[in-house]
């Protein structure tokens, strides 16, 4: 679909034949632009109307308040800390899948989909599991004075959880569509590994990383379910912006409410226009959770 | 044979393989499997009194239910906007392109709030609704309402690629050979996208029916009536009756990955279909 990809059979090219009835095209139009309008349009008009609802001094106001400065400070340090990871493991994963081979290699593609196929609730209840009161760690964190769940390293955890296979399952297709033939020459010609990764692999596959990244810090930022689990939402500590965007709405503070949602929105809106972006430079890629392992067999 | 025996030159796999693997654990594998382990301990008397519940199967026919629903109205919608997003030229088509993803992309909280808004009794489009005398807000069609705006991106994105790929050539040997247009879509141009629409389909069902954030505000939340099995999960966790909240999330767990494979049969049946 990406632009110069997408081969050229569309409408104004294609024979009168080949298409609908003039009447059938527009209806199919206007039925698209309606579905659209109502489910994706009109919510996000919405959330700016009432953001902005009282005036741009109640807005800045509303987003200037030391506990949504506080949220926006932990959504920052969350992804901050799962963004990078993910990245380093996405890279080590691809490399390893994609230039070797070995067996069980599907098994391991479904493993790294795994967190796709798991609610966002039980996401955050398995590290409630781990290392809650109860948990299977808790009575020895609780000896060494260590918190984990209902303070800032569980709602980490979570987050890695649940944006864990996005960088991986971009970066794994391109690194196998690279094949390694370049990479084994730069070694015949005597670069050692580091110097083949970043001179010959990296290059190549910068785009599919970077769009690996966009989607694995708009999920990380994003996320509601898991972190709200394991947050305890404390405000000013445990406290991101998604969960700060539900305190306030619970509290009948819409105005305030909106006006932190407005900034995610606004993160939905720049990743939507990098990814546009990106897109240009890899052709479109199957953005579904669960769909990686075919683009291998 | 030969390229078998010949030495890969490239370094690294022990270490990136290790890597990947001790990460994997770490992150995923150890801790999901605290919901078999901990489940097991419960013992399967207890694990089946709480998962067959009343009120707890109430929310599984509700989960499922909307999820279901949500999944066809994305399926009908889906193919109609992948077609005419795919096939037909008109002004804002990239920006309208562009816009499908904005459901990955907003956190599901903030849809939730806003859908919420819209839909209740005196919001922008509930508002007309009511006067119909349909009740969208904190009601199951509500639900089905948040859910249809997560799942939309599922089928149109799986469908563009596919219909991208129709050869004109084949849809032009059926037009010259004398079949009608509605005779092309019916018998050359649906049953080649249908594995790909059926996965887009069973992709929308599976996220879902796990979904969380964007119901919870729309839901209403009375037990037996528009209680998700998520919240219910979260409920449990909430009165420290983690063992319950283990059984319930156990299930759930099993539906997803019963879908995910399914999914995955179904990717390798479209791979097929593509391939010959």
């Amino acid at each position: 679909m990406a632009g110069s990809s997408s081969r050229n059979h569309r409408t104004s090219g294609a024979a009168a034949h080949l298409t609908e009835p003039r009447w059938v095209r527009w209806g199919l139009i206007a039925l698209t632009l309606g579905f659209l309008g109502l489910f994706l349009i009109v919510p996000l008009a919405a959330v700016f109307t009432e953001a902005l609802g009282r005036g741009w001094s109640a807005y800045t106001g509303a987003i200037s308040t030391p506990d949504t400065l506080s949220a926006v400070r932990l959504t920052l340090v969350a992804a901050g800390v799962a963004v990078p990871l993910n990245l380093v493991f996405g890279v080590a994963a691809g490399w390893a899948i994609a230039k070797f081979q070995f067996p069980g290699k599907n098994v391991l593609l479904t493993l790294i989909d795994l967190p796709f196929a798991v609610s966002p609730v039980i996401a955050g209840l398995i590290f409630v599991l781990l290392f809650g009161r109860q948990g299977w760690f808790g009575p020895w964190l609780a000896e060494h004075g260590i918190r984990i769940v209902f303070s800032v390293p569980g709602i980490i955890l979570a987050t890695i959880f649940v944006s864990f296979p996005f960088v991986a399952r971009e970066i794994i297709p391109v690194m196998q569509a690279m094949g390694r033939d370049e990479e084994e020459a730069a070694r015949v010609l005597g670069a050692n590994g580091l110097q083949t990764f970043l001179r010959v692999t990296l290059p190549n596959i910068k785009w599919g990383l970077l769009y690996g990244v966009l989607l694995c810090n708009a999920r990380a930022m994003g996320e509601f379910g898991a972190v709200s689990v394991v947050s305890g939402k404390i405000r000013g500590e445990t406290n991101t912006l998604p969960l700060h965007v539900e305190i306030l709405y619970n509290e009948y503070q819409f105005q305030a409410a909106f006006a932190a949602a407005s900034l995610l929105a606004l993160l939905a809106i720049v990743t939507l226009v990098l990814k546009t972006i990106v897109e240009r430079h890899v052709g479109r890629t199957t953005v579904q959770p669960g769909t990686a392992t075919d683009t291998l067999s | 044979m030969f390229s078998r025996q010949r030495r890969n030159v490239l370094p690294g796999f022990r270490l990136t393989m290790g890597y990947t693997i001790l990460y994997l654990c770490l992150i995923v594998i150890v801790p999901l499997l605290t919901l078999p382990v901990q489940s097991w301990e419960l013992g399967w008397s207890a694990f089946w009194r709480v998962v067959s519940d009343a009120r707890v199967v109430a929310s599984y026919r509700l989960s499922i239910g909307a999820a279901f629903a949500a999944a066809c109205v994305n399926a009908v919608f889906g193919l109609i906007v992948a077609w005419v997003l795919t096939r037909y030229r008109f002004p804002g088509q990239r920006l309208f392109d562009a816009l499908i993803d904005l459901p990955f992309a907003l956190p599901t909280a903030v849809a939730g709030i806003t859908l919420t808004t819209l839909y209740a009794p005196n919001g922008w489009i509930g508002r007309y609704l009511n006067d119909l005398g349909v009740q969208v807000a904190f009601t199951p069609l509500g639900i089905t309402v948040a859910l249809t705006f997560i799942g939309l991106p599922f089928v149109v994105r799986t469908l563009q690629p596919v219909i991208d790929d129709l050869d004109l050539e084949i849809e032009e040997a059926a037009s010259s050979l004398g079949a009608t247009r509605w005779q092309i879509l019916r018998r050359v141009v649906l049953p080649f996208l249908f594995p790909a629409w059926l996965t887009g389909f069973a992709l929308a069902f599976a996220r879902a029916i796990g979904e969380y954030g964007s119901v919870v505000f729309i839901a209403g939340n009375m037990p037996m009536r528009t209680e998700i099995t998520p919240l219910l999960i979260i409920t449990q966790l909430e009165q420290f009756n983690y063992a319950a909240a283990t059984a319930i999330a156990v299930v759930l767990l099993v539906i997803s990955f019963a879908l995910l494979l399914a999914i995955n049969g179904l990717q390798a049946w479209t791979s097929r279909r593509l391939a010959a």
